[in-house]
């Protein structure tokens, strides 16, 4: 789960991480009371959920409060990566004199919370670790000991002289891994960590995304969400026990299990077709999860026809048919549909089906993704 | 021979009072897996589908000498369960649940090491020698018992893969779902080097998908190490870039851990890459025939 800039700002702080001071906008006129409020060189920030907002123009660095009003008009509204801007952080600007990339994430390879810092502060910490990797600076956290002080020390020493700079940044690097665990994240980054004109060490940026798997045990998260609208569909299917994401394809698909539903889409994209979405109906074979799920194909309206593909383990293909079937009597299905069941009881799930005729069914992968593509051809 | 698991192996089913932990408990059983004792803390003393029941993973191994752990334990408490399993001297523990927090799984991982306890998982459907013993969630009747080690990021694709492999007469000697969480225990290299060793074993298949870099870890390691022919299949190809396909570590992050890049490595590595899951048997029979 992301969070905005604003929302990870407001953690640091209670971490006693130094932000800037901030005002949250959503209007141009809090803009401009905001800027009398710091009457001092101002940055407009949008907050949204994406990456590239300087770039987009979604970033100004305004000298005067005529400046800053301006810079609240062109950014709110602002589409950015088509999320709409609605907020606006204002920041007192800082005089840069240094900058740095600090993060943290929970990486693969270690199997522990990594720490990257690097020289390049300000810019995609990717395209340095793709083009520069030896000037990310890597460090793999003891999960027992947690970050110590003096591993932080050590690495700001790499790249700072004034051992106050170093303090003071090891500091921040200290508490933020504390924020990191305490918090259940998978990523908090500070980019760029700066020190300004009067020697001190600040978060001008900050970025935090929180562990999905952890937001059982962080009720409080719910009310710091911003979903998008495709993102709240995929919530809303979380709830009802699946995993669905929108695409942009005209062919949709019903699969059980991660791994066969992404090789499901892929089976439709090899054969010339576009998946109109990831859907994965999980292990246990609720029926009531396939009528959830026949529900989210049949609003997509741009889907033409459907596959369902599913190879019974712990599912059971009778009770997808029975699932199948009460949807169909709850809701009008006028799209084609090719079925596939595999593994158990795929016999009986066939059974069940045998009345409907207008099923196209399929003994493989590959003939149902052949098939599929051929009816939503036909489909006007 | 197989790996990991086999006749000799002797499981407790942490969880085993919960609907899953016994449901699974009874059909390990009845495949044949020597399921020896559960756990659920307070209930010691009852029995779960003819199981005994015991408070502690201690109680358990003192009493019936487990030597392997599935875990069906609620993903809040999982990992507590997994280090309790290593702090009993249990050296393969199956994680089975599905959504523990990463920064749990990170936290225990200097236990498991400590004790020298291997882990499967988390989010895993777990493992099978065919004819010798399954832990986890598998449809066993799909498995053939023969010389194909298989090992595979995902479940239900998993069991297609077996399936086709089945279908024409190519038998598993160990078939293994590693789990679909980004931080896992065991990984390809390991498996790939216990498969390498494994005389029953002639060929394998990796079952990849996108997210991180551990197939092209996993080519690197079979070019260096890999004496056996591997054929490999990766899911996700058509996955937009952002977006966690199903799977906590199925994700595509700036441009990296994309299908493309991974096959280009596996290529480059000489494995031999199936286009669809109905390739690999045919693959396989092209790398026996050489």
């Amino acid at each position: 789960m992301k969070i905005h800039e604003y929302q990870a700002k407001e953690i640091f702080a209670a971490y006693q991480i130094p932000v800037q001071e901030q005002v949250v906008c959503t209007t141009v006129e809090q803009v401009g009371k905001a800027y009398d409020s710091m009457n001092h060189p101002v940055v407009v920030k949008a907050q949204v959920l994406v990456g590239g907002r300087g770039k987009a123009g979604g970033i100004k660095y305004c000298t005067s409060k005529e400046k800053a009003v301006d810079a609240a008009k062109n950014i709110l509204g602002m589409d950015i990566k088509g999320l709409t801007v609605e907020t606006v952080l204002v920041c007192k600007a800082v005089d840069i004199a240094n900058e740095y990339y600090v993060g943290l994430i929970n990486d693969r390879n270690t199997k522990s919370v990594l720490l990257m810092v690097s020289a390049e502060g300000g810019v995609e910490i990717e395209e340095v670790a793709k083009t520069h990797p030896e000037k990310i600076l890597k460090i793999a956290i003891d999960p027992l000991v947690g970050l110590q002080p003096h591993q932080a020390r050590n690495v700001f020493f790499k790249f700072m002289k004034d051992g106050n700079q170093v303090r003071q940044a090891a500091d921040i690097l200290v508490k933020l891994y504390k924020l990191y665990v305490e918090k259940d994240c998978s990523l908090a980054e500070i980019n760029p960590l700066v020190i300004d004109n009067q020697n001190n060490v600040i978060a001008l940026d900050a970025k935090v995304n929180f562990d999905d798997n952890a937001l059982f045990r962080h009720p409080e998260y719910d009310a710091m969400a911003d979903y998008t609208e495709d993102e709240k569909l995929e919530v809303d299917a979380k709830e009802k026990g699946l995993s669905y994401i929108k695409l942009d394809g005209n062919i949709g698909c019903m699969v059980n299990g991660a791994g066969l539903a992404m090789a499901t889409m892929d089976m439709i994209k090899l054969y010339g077709g576009e998946p109109a979405n990831f859907l994965d109906i999980g292990g246990s074979s609720n029926p009531k999860k396939v009528v959830h799920a026949m529900e989210y194909l049949v609003n997509d309206k741009k889907v033409k026809a459907v596959l369902i593909n599913i190879f019974g383990g712990i599912t059971r293909c009778d009770d997808v048919a029975r699932g199948l079937l009460e949807a169909f009597s709850q809701m009008k299905v006028t799209i084609p549909i090719v079925i596939r069941l595999s593994g158990t009881n795929a016999e009986q799930g066939r059974g069940l089906l045998a009345n409907n005729k207008e099923l196209i069914t399929a003994d493989s992968m590959g003939e149902a993704a052949r098939k599929v593509i051929e009816a939503a051809k036909k489909v006007k | 021979m197989s790996i990991l698991i086999n006749e000799n192996t002797k499981l407790v089913v942490q969880g085993i009072t919960g609907r899953d932990g016994g449901f699974h408990a009874s059909k390990m059983k009845s495949y044949g897996t020597k399921v020896v004792a559960g756990v659920s803390p307070g209930k010691e003393g009852t029995t779960v589908e003819g199981v005994p029941v015991f408070n502690t993973v201690e109680n358990a191994v003192k009493a019936t000498g487990a030597n392997t752990s599935v875990i069906f334990v609620p993903a809040g408490f999982a990992a507590d369960a997994i280090a309790e399993a290593s702090e009993a001297g249990i050296k393969l523990v199956i994680a089975i649940t599905e959504g523990i927090p990463t920064i749990d799984v990170i936290r225990i991982t200097p236990i498991l090491e400590k004790n020298g306890t291997k882990m499967i998982g988390p989010n895993c459907p777990g493992l099978i020698s065919p004819g010798k013993s399954m832990v986890g969630i598998l449809p066993t009747m799909i498995f053939k018992q023969g010389n194909v080690g298989l090992i595979s990021r995902s479940g239900t694709l998993t069991y297609e893969m077996v399936n086709q492999l089945s279908t024409h007469e190519i038998g598993q000697s160990t078939c293994i779902g590693i789990g679909g969480d980004p931080v896992i225990g065991l990984h390809y290299r390991e498996l790939l080097a216990l498969f390498e060793g494994d005389k029953d074993t002639d060929a394998i298949v990796l079952c990849g998908e996108i997210g991180g870099d551990a197939e092209e870890q996993a080519a690197a390691f079979i070019k260096d190490h890999i004496t056996k022919p591997v054929v490999a299949f990766i899911a996700g190809q058509s996955a937009p870039a952002g977006k966690r396909m199903g799977h906590a570590g199925a994700l595509i992050t700036s441009g990296t851990g994309t299908a493309s890049e991974k096959i280009k490595a596996f290529e480059a590595a000489g494995v031999r890459v199936a286009k669809e899951p109905a390739e690999v048997p045919d693959l396989i029979k092209k790398a026996f025939a050489k």
